[in-house]
């Protein structure tokens, strides 16, 4: 059972390179986006299989704070692409005048 | 039970492998952002889930089993989570979707 988690460990740390490929090339700030957060989820499993292989606990507990950093780092530069700020503060132009489009 | 056990848990990695390795070749051959955020959602959900569900079993429910278990809460929060905050990302940056080519030529 522990060669089958070293295969898929090995296998995930594969992955994780190829999503990388796609954060090099990708077109689109989202695509990079993406990427590094799919890169980020498989390095949280390949953190608990080796909590699992190697029998550290404390390794769950890592894995639970990148899980929640993945998300929270993610979704905040997502807000900030769509609409330039990262606040709740009114979307101002450049005169000072409220825009519709919510762009700074 | 242990037998059983060993049994559900390896057919959940396998399974597992095969979501997270299909998410990836998606999220590397897809021709634009909402079909590579499609793919990758269920790579996360489905793949990262039940790899995550497999070593919970492999531990033979302990406490840091139940905080396996919350990681897997959390992966199936986060994933659609994120997939619906890029593409709305995108189409209010104004990414066009992308089209089969010659499809509206006619």
């Amino acid at each position: 059972m522990t060669t089958l988690l070293w295969i898929v460990a090995t296998v995930l740390l594969l992955m994780v390179f190829a999503c990388l490929w796609r954060a090099d090339v990708g077109p689109t700030i989202q695509d990079r986006l993406l990427a590094i957060n799919v890169a980020g989820t498989k390095t949280m499993v390949v953190l608990v299989l080796l909590a699992t292989i190697a029998g550290h606990a404390f390794l769950i507990d890592v894995a639970i704070v990148y899980g929640l950093l993945n998300l929270i780092i993610t979704l905040a530069a997502t807000r900030f692409i769509e609409s330039g700020r990262l606040g709740s503060e009114p979307p101002v132009g450049a005169d000072g005048a409220l825009r519709a489009d919510g762009r700074p | 039970m242990t037998l059983l056990l060993n049994v559900l848990s390896g057919a959940l990695l396998l399974v597992g492998l095969a979501f997270v390795l299909g998410g990836t070749v998606g999220l590397i051959r897809l021709p634009d952002l909402f079909s590579r955020a499609h793919a990758a959602s269920k790579c996360d959900s489905v793949g990262a889930g039940s790899i995550l569900v497999a070593l919970a079993l492999q531990g033979g429910l302990t406490y840091g089993d139940l905080k396996i278990l919350l990681l897997v809460l959390l992966t199936l929060v986060s994933a659609p989570t994120i997939a619906h905050a890029l593409a709305r990302a995108g189409y209010r940056t104004g990414l066009a979707a992308w089209t089969r080519p010659g499809r509206d030529e006619s």
